[in-house]
């Protein structure tokens, strides 16, 4: 037994993920993706409130923590322990199953999404696919949730949701296919479905595939861009949620934990079409110029990068806890914030000891270690560039009116797909 | 078994996996037929689908699976769940059945029987005996050799593969005419 568990430990064999022997390292990756999502979705709610309220001139939660930093903690547990209302007129059993079939569709699509060319759960040759087909199945969660509640606002939130989603779904799909037509431009010629795949095809052909083309992988790019807002019902295509004509839309007869199994789902939803995007078009796991700046000295010098961002991070809570008021009342949240800029000093100590310590090329252990930290932290800051842009989307632009949603999705952004799609195709024939 | 595989690649416990997808989506085809809420039934219905799938995949046809979920899981049945929620259920529920189709229906379902039976008699001629042996990560590619061809040459099934998207087309023509105040 022993030796069985050790010989999975051993690193050669984590070489690709989901091949032989690796289904402990997938297991392993289940957990650890499930709790990191789970965490950044609290971290994100913390911050879309946050940075929400300074958009709008205001300071957002302040009481629970320093800055307000346990607030989603204080949210979670309110919702846990909130009453639990079944409307007596809803259908139980659908009523009680739609949540968790947003949840699973939004979760289940973490499977294919390579946080590193090995740091993934597996490596489907269907990647791209799974991943449209498993977070189209999401809408059913919020179609369910709709009907079931037996309630009109509900309904029309989950027809107009259905409507918005399959309409988007379609540009979505063209501007995918697109960018998979740009990964069968080698010798060979033929293409790859593999979310490990395409990022390999655009580090072979030594440029993201946003700037392949220009400006048509920058159109595709842009059209996804907008397809991934409608999708998640984000504002302002949010027409499912509009609580300004719908209450709360689709789960407005939903409470306590049901309710918050719904905004899990939507931000998971949110993280894996931002991981979409970046998989397709910015490179997914690659650092900045890795052909152009490809010395080792480069190499070290963008290894430092995570260390550096906690740094900064902890500089940050420092500098809140030298600024803190002087007053007998602020003496916890002070001792905490110091503890938790202590925290993150400790992690950029770590991460520069091992970038200093792995940054040659070898394959020791911290070398391997400085490789993947790197993969997984260019990756997740492309991401949160992303969900930086959902929450500045929703701050800065009004809804859409539900005419003018379904005109752009089907006179708009489908004709310009179908355009780049063909345009695409016809340039990568000339050129090759 | 193809020897080129590596033995530890090899699938593991597939017979239980199929078992359980088979039962899945036989029980999902009973509900579909025996629940009088048709929402219930187009839920069932998504399940069987996504059992169908899975079965593509342990067929080694992933792409076949995951347009399976694209299609029918994610597109038809949101629409079909979009068409039924504008149903007054509690009155279709109570609705008695109008139409006299059984005997129809019946016959079809025994010609669809004789068909499974003698498919499972004549098994041992009709499919290979054993697993395939293509690679599982070139199926995407082999899929488009049959329907395209390979450079120059007509697929195998082009022709009918352009009979079916003209169907399609005339469908997409006839819905988008049929939304038109007069034709």
């Amino acid at each position: 037994m022993p030796n069985f568990v050790m010989s999975y430990l051993d690193p050669s064999v984590t070489g690709t993920p989901g091949a032989a022997g690796s289904q402990f390292w997938a297991l392993i990756y289940v957990f650890i993706i499930f709790t990191g999502v789970s965490v950044a979705v609290m971290a994100m709610n913390w911050l879309e409130r946050k940075a929400l309220a300074h958009f709008q001139i205001r300071l957002g939660p302040m009481r629970v923590g320093p800055h307000g930093l346990l607030q989603p903690i204080a949210d979670a547990i309110k919702l846990a322990l909130k009453e639990d209302i079944i409307p007596a007129e809803a259908d139980q059993f659908v009523f009680w199953v739609a949540p968790l079939i947003g949840l699973l569709a939004a979760f289940a699509v973490y499977v294919v999404i390579p946080f590193g060319p090995s740091q993934a759960v597996s490596d489907m040759n269907i990647g791209i696919l799974f991943m449209l087909g498993v977070s189209s199945l999401g809408v059913l969660g919020i179609v369910v949730a709709g009907w079931a509640s037996n309630s009109h606002y509900p309904l029309i939130g989950a027809l107009r949701s259905s409507a918005q989603m399959v309409s988007y779904e379609v540009a979505m799909g063209l501007a995918v296919v697109s960018a998979i037509l740009m990964t069968s431009m080698n010798a060979s010629g033929t293409g790859t479905l593999s979310m490990i795949g395409i990022v390999q095809a655009q580090q072979q052909q030594g440029i993201w595939f946003i700037f392949k083309f220009f400006p048509l992988g920058f159109i595709a790019f842009g059209i996804f861009a907008i397809a991934m807002v409608a999708e998640t019902n984000r504002a302002p295509f949010d027409m499912a949620e509009a609580e300004s004509e719908l209450t709360a839309g689709y789960h407005t007869e939903y409470s306590g934990l049901r309710w918050s199994l719904f905004m899990l789902a939507e931000y998971a939803a949110m993280i894996s079409v931002s991981a979409i995007a970046i998989t397709l078009w910015l490179g997914g796991w690659m650092r900045p110029f890795p052909n152009l700046l490809h010395a080792p000295a480069w190499d070290f010098i963008f290894s430092l990068f995570p260390g550096l961002t906690f740094l900064g991070l902890a500089a940050i809570a420092f500098i809140g806890t030298v600024r803190m008021p002087a007053h007998s009342f602020f003496r916890i949240q002070r001792a905490g914030l110091a503890a938790f800029a202590a925290v993150l000093g400790f992690i950029a100590l770590l991460l520069l000891v091992i970038a200093v310590a792995g940054r040659s090329a070898d394959a020791s252990l911290a070398a391997r270690f400085n490789q993947g930290i790197g993969y997984v932290y260019w990756f997740v800051l492309k991401v949160a560039v992303f969900m930086y842009l959902f929450i500045w989307y929703r701050a800065t632009w009004p809804r859409y009116r539900f005419d003018q949603l379904m005109r752009i999705g089907w006179k708009v952004m489908l004709p310009i797909a179908l355009g780049v799609l063909m345009l695409t195709a016809i340039v990568g024939v000339m050129v090759s | 078994m193809n020897p080129a595989m590596n033995p530890s690649s090899l699938p593991v416990g597939t017979p239980y996996f199929f078992y359980v997808l088979a039962g899945l989506a036989i029980a999902g085809g009973v509900l579909v037929i025996t629940r009088r809420n048709a929402v219930h039934s187009a839920l069932a219905l998504i399940v069987t689908l996504l059992a169908v799938s899975g079965l593509y995949l342990m067929l080694y046809a992933p792409f076949v699976a995951g347009v399976q979920i694209i299609v029918y899981a994610g597109g038809i049945m949101v629409l079909f769940l979009f068409v039924i929620m504008l149903v007054n259920i509690d009155r279709a529920a109570k609705d008695r059945q109008f139409n006299r189709m059984w005997p129809v229906g019946l016959a079809a379902a025994c010609v669809l029987l004789a068909l499974f039976v003698s498919a499972i008699v004549k098994g041992k001629t009709l499919f290979p005996d054993r697993m395939m042996s293509l690679p599982e990560s070139s199926n995407t590619q082999q899929i488009a050799s049959m329907l395209y061809g390979e450079a120059g040459k007509m697929g195998q099934y082009t022709f009918a593969f352009e009979i079916a998207s003209l169907l399609l087309l005339v469908a997409i023509l006839g819905a988008v005419i049929m939304t038109r105040k007069k034709i």
